[in-house]
């Protein structure tokens, strides 16, 4: 990838990251788009807000689970929403440093705004077909994965 | 490029939309850095946006609290709408001040970009834990140095901003 040369650190060799979203077909678009991607990443799906918070605290099922240096997450889910997931990440000590993208078709300016007042560090609106789809990953994949500096996690 | 305002324009007023050329209202930035040189490579390439945009300079973590709170000499400006900062600065370093700033009820909202030539895990791990938006290593050189700012500005303009008229 073109910026990597431009930095004096080496890339991650893997980049990890967790999707928290519950339809099947965003989904089965994003891993999709992502599969698209030069960067080499791994993604975790989870369904719901409560799944979410397990995989984080490495529970049950998810003991061995290596912590996402990205986490994509939707807004409209059920059992807990990813509002509150938000809340519950950036509380938490050791997670709240990983970048949360909030990846949503919800676009009410009260969700946006909570959004912002729990830390996300932004917030876009998944456009509804799989071509603008595709760009949105291209530019998260862009932006993330090759300009910013993602946080290591300390596994 | 096009894809990207089309998101914009279904959520920001301010967005007017015709076939080949998107209008949009300025972009209020505020960069916090105290070297002159780095000033100039941002300046300059901020310049070459499509967006239209105003930059602010402050040189210091001071200068910086005294403009975001709009104390003299600052009392007229504008928020800006992004902020982007060096974490070497005199005085009072980038860290601290983004600390400040994420824990204003008033400032929070503001998207910060640590814009800096510090590459170390420690530092990046602290600013995302103090709630930094994005963290971007400088780049040496002009030519790169622009092509960083237009993935900046590429992907500033694909996400949805702080609500107008929420406080």
């Amino acid at each position: 990838m073109y910026f990597f040369r431009l930095f004096k650190t080496v890339p991650m060799s893997e980049i990890q990251i967790l999707l928290v979203e519950d339809n099947e077909g965003d989904i089965i678009l994003t891993l999709e788009a992502f599969k698209e991607i030069k960067v080499k990443n791994s993604i975790a799906v989870v369904k719901d807000g409560e799944e979410a918070i397990e995989f984080l605290k490495k529970q049950g099922q998810y003991a061995d689970r290596t912590m996402p240096n990205l986490i994509l997450l939707d807004i409209n889910m059920p059992k807990l929403n990813g509002i509150e997931v938000l809340d519950f990440i950036k509380k938490d000590e050791k997670l709240r440093k990983i970048p949360v993208v909030m990846l949503t078709t919800s676009s009410s300016e009260s969700d946006i705004a909570a959004c912002y007042e729990k830390s996300a560090n932004c917030f876009i609106t998944k456009p509804l077909d799989f071509g603008k789809f595709l760009n949105v990953v291209e530019a998260i994949e862009s932006f993330w994965f090759t300009i910013a500096q993602l946080p290591k996690t300390t596994s | 490029m096009e894809v990207y305002f089309i998101f914009l324009f279904l959520f920001d007023r301010n967005i007017f939309w015709d076939k080949n050329h998107i209008v949009m209202s300025e972009v209020n930035i505020l960069l916090v850095e105290d070297n002159e040189g780095d000033i100039i490579l941002t300046t300059e390439a901020f310049k070459d946006m499509k967006l239209d945009n105003k930059i602010d300079v402050v040189r210091d973590g001071e200068e910086a609290l005294r403009f975001l709170k709009k104390q003299e000499p600052f009392a007229d400006v504008s928020t800006p709408q992004l902020i982007l900062m060096d974490i070497n600065l005199p005085g009072m370093d980038g860290k601290q001040l983004l600390d400040i700033i994420k824990r204003d009820e008033a400032l929070k909202n503001i998207p910060v970009v640590m814009l800096t030539s510090s590459d170390t895990d420690e530092d990046i791990s602290e600013c995302y834990d103090k709630h930094v938006n994005w963290y971007i290593t400088k780049p040496i050189d002009f030519d790169k140095y622009t092509k960083v700012m237009h993935e900046i500005e590429a992907f500033y303009v694909s996400f949805v901003p702080y609500p107008k008229g929420k406080k």
